[in-house]
């Protein structure tokens, strides 16, 4: 019985861990900017390279994972003010460009690198409950969702960038007009977005199979989330991942993995019908 | 007329000339049309496909071409799109008006090209192990079939480790009638299968899979899921201490998972096949030295890749033994029955009755290491299922594809 039970919960955790940690930098993205990044499935793929790159070169996995999710950020930076920046006022011209930028990359990846490379294996480690034996390595991952979900919260509700950044969300102009630099908040927040891209990818990297298009497997579990999520990213994205991963996971347990991920799809067409901006509309409202 | 354009004209028509006269000497080259993936999920798969091609074209050219014509091959990548493959099939038929049309990954993509090549009396080639059962007069398969992979895997899976079998496979009709075939031959050996899970394709997170494996204590799993995506299975499975035997038809020799995995992930996984790149004769040897020096930098020549290099030189044949490129006059080439070539496993024929290749199949095993053994050598199978549930393309074109639950109207 209580095999049965940890069993649900790990599934539960594993789905949760999943979808906050695909979500959280498309949610900071979308919430703070509006734009809709199409490349966010190539951040995570970076972030995947650079930490079996650095492996190979014998850094240890924790370390490379750290570099991999800066890396991914700075790049993030980097493409804010190259691209991104002169797409604020045309957010269906931000799609489009992030989405070419996406196929270059993956082509260019695909060219440079070859089609695919050697995994790095993930790191040894498992436990028995009855019956059943699980990976650690999984369980990482969900300490890692939640500390990603606590370190966004404490980063935009208890710091001075997170004030700011905040006022600069509600009202650029305003936020301009009394001293914010709003296109320096605008590029540090999506390297932050690009960098948990990147952790999510170095994150699964040691799991998964690596190819220039993996970012892909991620881009359905991402978009789901912040659209039932909604624009915000500390009221939605954690609520809409929990809500997601309880229906993936019910399902996936007692039908298998097509019920399962069609029943997701239902579950947020269900929900974006009553609720169209998503769980933080409701929450936000609740809150003022 | 100054000078300089005498010149000019003269050195110009000298020129065409030239070029009129090569004309004459040499006829317009043979040209295969060739749609393999070298770019989307399944491009490192695809991309020995597009090398072993290459790599045959260029030997025969070398060698004086097909009956005097220089081969010409063209290659579009359809990148995994269904779509794209029927464009890029018209677009070769009708456009470049190809010779022969080779190619395909996914039975679906061969499902998507099928009924237009039918149209037309265009030969095909589909160069990879499948699921079997397609019986039509266009198509030559030149990869081994349920026959030839599970008909010696599963009884030798069911012999070493139990009759209790758990099934992962893609949710498409290559996972679906592999999984229907697993089902009969278990059946026949009084095996059961304890579980049976489809994939959606694109899925690359296992945990629940997993553990549904673990509830059902099977003696072993048939992993024939299918892609980037759906190989994490390997990797979350062995974090998750499975440690289950597997089987497979598609697994180390066609996705060399075995390479991009790192240890132990594919240990203990059982595939059968007619080609390993770990196959150790005189004949492999050479073929694979041929291959290295065209092709440094490749990973693996997987099975597929090989298929498709020997594809060619199949085709060389039956237009040599025809002398001609149109389809009846190799179809009567193959009809009878001495359609064969010596291929680095060993000799291949066509069988008349389905258009599929006879193979020499091997049973590989992974080791903790993924050090690869050569465990059994079944000799030549024959592909004999069509023709036993009576597909006789020398009398009847079905174009239709037979499963165990779909059978021939008699």
């Amino acid at each position: 019985m209580l095999s049965e039970l940890f069993s649900l919960f790990y599934q539960f955790a594993d789905v949760f861990a999943f979808l906050v940690l695909a979500s959280a930098g498309l949610a900071i993205v979308f919430g703070m900017m509006g734009v809709i990044n199409m490349a966010h499935g190539e951040f995570i793929m970076c972030g995947a390279y650079v930490t079996v790159g650095l492996v190979n070169l014998g850094v240890p996995l924790p370390v490379a994972q750290i570099v991999a999710a800066i890396t991914a950020g700075l790049i993030g930076i980097l493409i804010e003010i190259l691209v991104v920046r002169r797409f604020y006022k045309r957010p269906l011209d931000s799609l489009l460009a992030t989405w070419g930028l996406s196929l270059i990359v993956t082509q260019g990846m695909l060219i440079v690198v070859g089609s695919s490379i050697r995994g790095i294996g993930t790191p040894e480690g498992s436990f028995a409950v009855g019956d059943y034996t699980f990976s650690t390595y999984r369980m990482i991952l969900f300490a890692c969702a939640l500390a990603v979900l606590v370190g966004i919260y404490v980063l935009f509700m208890r710091t001075r960038f997170g004030i700011i950044a905040r006022a600069t969300m509600q009202n650029a102009g305003m936020a301009q007009a009394l001293g914010a630099r709003t296109g320096r908040i605008y590029a540090v927040s999506f390297g932050i977005g690009a960098g948990l891209a990147g952790l999510c990818g170095a994150l699964y990297a040691p799991t998964m199979t690596l190819i220039p298009t993996m970012g892909a497997t991620f881009i359905v579990e991402s978009f789901v989330t912040v659209v039932v999520g909604g624009a915000n990213v500390l009221l939605g994205t954690a609520p809409a991942a929990m809500l997601l991963a309880l229906v993936r996971m019910s399902l996936n347990a007692s039908y298998g993995q097509i019920i399962g991920q069609i029943g997701m799809l239902f579950a947020v067409i269900a929900i974006i019908r009553i609720l169209p901006e998503g769980f933080s509309s409701i929450l936000a409202r609740r809150g003022r | 007329m100054s000078a300089f354009k005498t010149i000019l004209v003269a050195a110009s028509s000298i020129a065409l000339l030239a070029c009129a006269a090569t004309g004459v000497q040499a006829a317009d080259p043979l040209k295969i049309g060739l749609m393999e993936d070298i770019s989307g999920d399944l491009a490192f798969m695809g991309m020995p496909k597009l090398h072993g091609s290459q790599l045959a074209v260029e030997e025969i050219n070398k060698g004086g071409g097909i009956l005097g014509r220089q081969v010409e091959l063209i290659h579009l990548d359809p990148q995994g799109d269904n779509a794209r493959y029927q464009e890029f099939t018209r677009r070769l038929l009708n456009r470049d008006k190809v010779d022969v049309l080779i190619g395909g990954i996914t039975s679906a993509s061969r499902e998507a090209v099928r009924p237009i090549v039918n149209r037309t009396k265009t030969p095909y080639f589909y160069t990879n192990q499948y699921e079997g059962g397609v019986c039509d007069a266009n198509m030559i398969s030149m990869g081994a079939v349920p026959e030839q992979q599970f008909s010696t895997l599963i009884p030798w899976m069911v012999e070493k480790f139990g009759k209790k079998v758990y099934v992962v496979a893609a949710d498409y009709n290559f996972g679906q009638i592999s999984a229907e075939w697993n089902r009969k031959i278990l059946k026949d050996l009084g095996g059961t299968v304890v579980g049976e899970e489809f994939i959606p394709l694109g899925v690359s997170q296992f945990a629940q899979t997993i553990q549904n494996i673990q509830k059902a204590k099977p003696d072993w799993i048939l992993t024939i899921n299918v892609g980037a995506a759906q190989d994490s299975f390997f990797e979350q499975a062995a974090a998750a201490k499975l440690n289950l035997p597997m089987g497979s038809s598609i697994k180390i020799m066609l996705g060399f998972e075995h390479k991009r995995f790192a240890p132990p992930a594919l240990n203990n996984m059982h595939v059968t096949a007619n080609w390993f790149e770990e196959i150790d004769t005189p004949e492999a040897n050479a073929f694979k030295k041929r291959w290295h020096a065209k092709f440094p930098d490749e990973i693996y020549i997987n099975d597929m890749g090989y298929n498709a290099y020997h594809a060619i030189y199949m085709y060389k044949m039956l237009v040599e033994q025809a002398k001609s490129t149109k389809l009846d006059d190799l179809r009567k080439v193959i009809a009878t029955g001495k359609a064969c070539i010596d291929a680095a496993e060993g000799q291949v024929c066509i069988d008349p009755k389905s258009q599929h290749t006879s193979h020499r199949m091997r049973l590989g095993s992974g080791g903790p290491k993924h050090e690869i053994s050569v465990d059994k050598d079944y000799g030549t199978i024959q592909p004999y299922w069509l023709s036993e549930i009576g597909c006789d393309l020398t009398k009847k074109n079905d174009k239709d594809q037979y499963t165990p639950t779909h059978l021939p109207k008699k």
